[in-house]
């Protein structure tokens, strides 16, 4: 069963490696994400948020459903210690 | 457990500078809009001077300020601030945590957009500084076995 555990991380391993060949190289100028993603925060940010700091108008507007997520996970992971670590003895 | 420890020094130094850290966290939160910073570092920030207080001064006399059960109710309203401000989006016609659409009697959309990240901001700093001294106070009182919070 060891044996089979190890076949299936090697054979999972080997795809994502594959898989990597395929993305674009570090800091890419020709990358789908710095042709479009990029210059559209960096232009527009000032313009439609009224924040200079490109790096805050992308985490809580622009990606604002993923940084809720965010804290949802520090909240569960809160909530999940204090039910392990707890103790009503009294 | 953390027993209270006779120090003048540091209680005194601690008692100084708490509320430096406390104010220093608010500016981190507030001024994300302008300068490296924002909830999260903020949160921590605000957390640690209270975990502060605790090493200071022991945990008997700081479960007098604060309890778990409070802490809890902190977690849950910084994450309800935050989806509540996504919620009150949608009501008002636009998706969800669109920020344009809040009801604030500003001139211009842009403003109204930072306005809103403000909000969500102050809602992550309050959740984060909460679960941050719950899982302080969590650990530090494991041992004792109980909590009356």
């Amino acid at each position: 069963m060891k044996i089979f555990a190890f076949f299936v991380a090697l054979l999972t391993g080997g795809v994502l490696i594959y898989g990597v060949e395929d993305m674009p190289g570090w800091g890419d100028p020709n990358s789908a994400p710095s042709l479009h993603v990029s210059p559209r925060y960096i232009e527009k940010t000032i313009e439609e948020t009224d924040t200079p700091d490109m790096v805050t108008s992308v985490l809580a507007d622009y990606r604002g459903y993923d940084t809720l997520g965010e804290t949802t996970v520090i909240f569960t992971a809160g909530v999940a210690c204090l039910l392990l670590l707890r103790r009503d003895n009294q | 457990m953390i027993v209270q420890y006779e120090n003048v020094i540091i209680k005194t130094i601690c008692r100084l500078l708490i509320p430096f850290i406390q104010l220093f966290a608010i500016y981190v939160i507030m001024h994300g809009h302008y300068s490296p910073g924002g909830g999260f570092q903020g949160g921590v920030i605000l957390g640690a001077s209270f975990i502060l207080l605790v090493i200071a001064y022991g945990l008997e006399e700081s479960r007098r300020r604060m309890s778990l059960k409070a802490l809890t109710i902190y977690a849950s309203v910084g994450l309800f601030i935050y989806s509540g401000i996504g919620a009150v989006c949608l009501l008002m016609g636009g998706n969800y945590l669109d920020y344009g659409r809040l009801p604030l009697p500003l001139s211009s959309i842009p403003t109204i957009r930072a306005m809103g990240i403000l909000g969500i901001e102050i809602g992550v700093g309050i959740g984060v500084m909460a679960i941050m001294i719950c899982i302080f106070l969590g650990i530090a009182s494991y041992e004792t076995g109980g909590e009356n919070g």
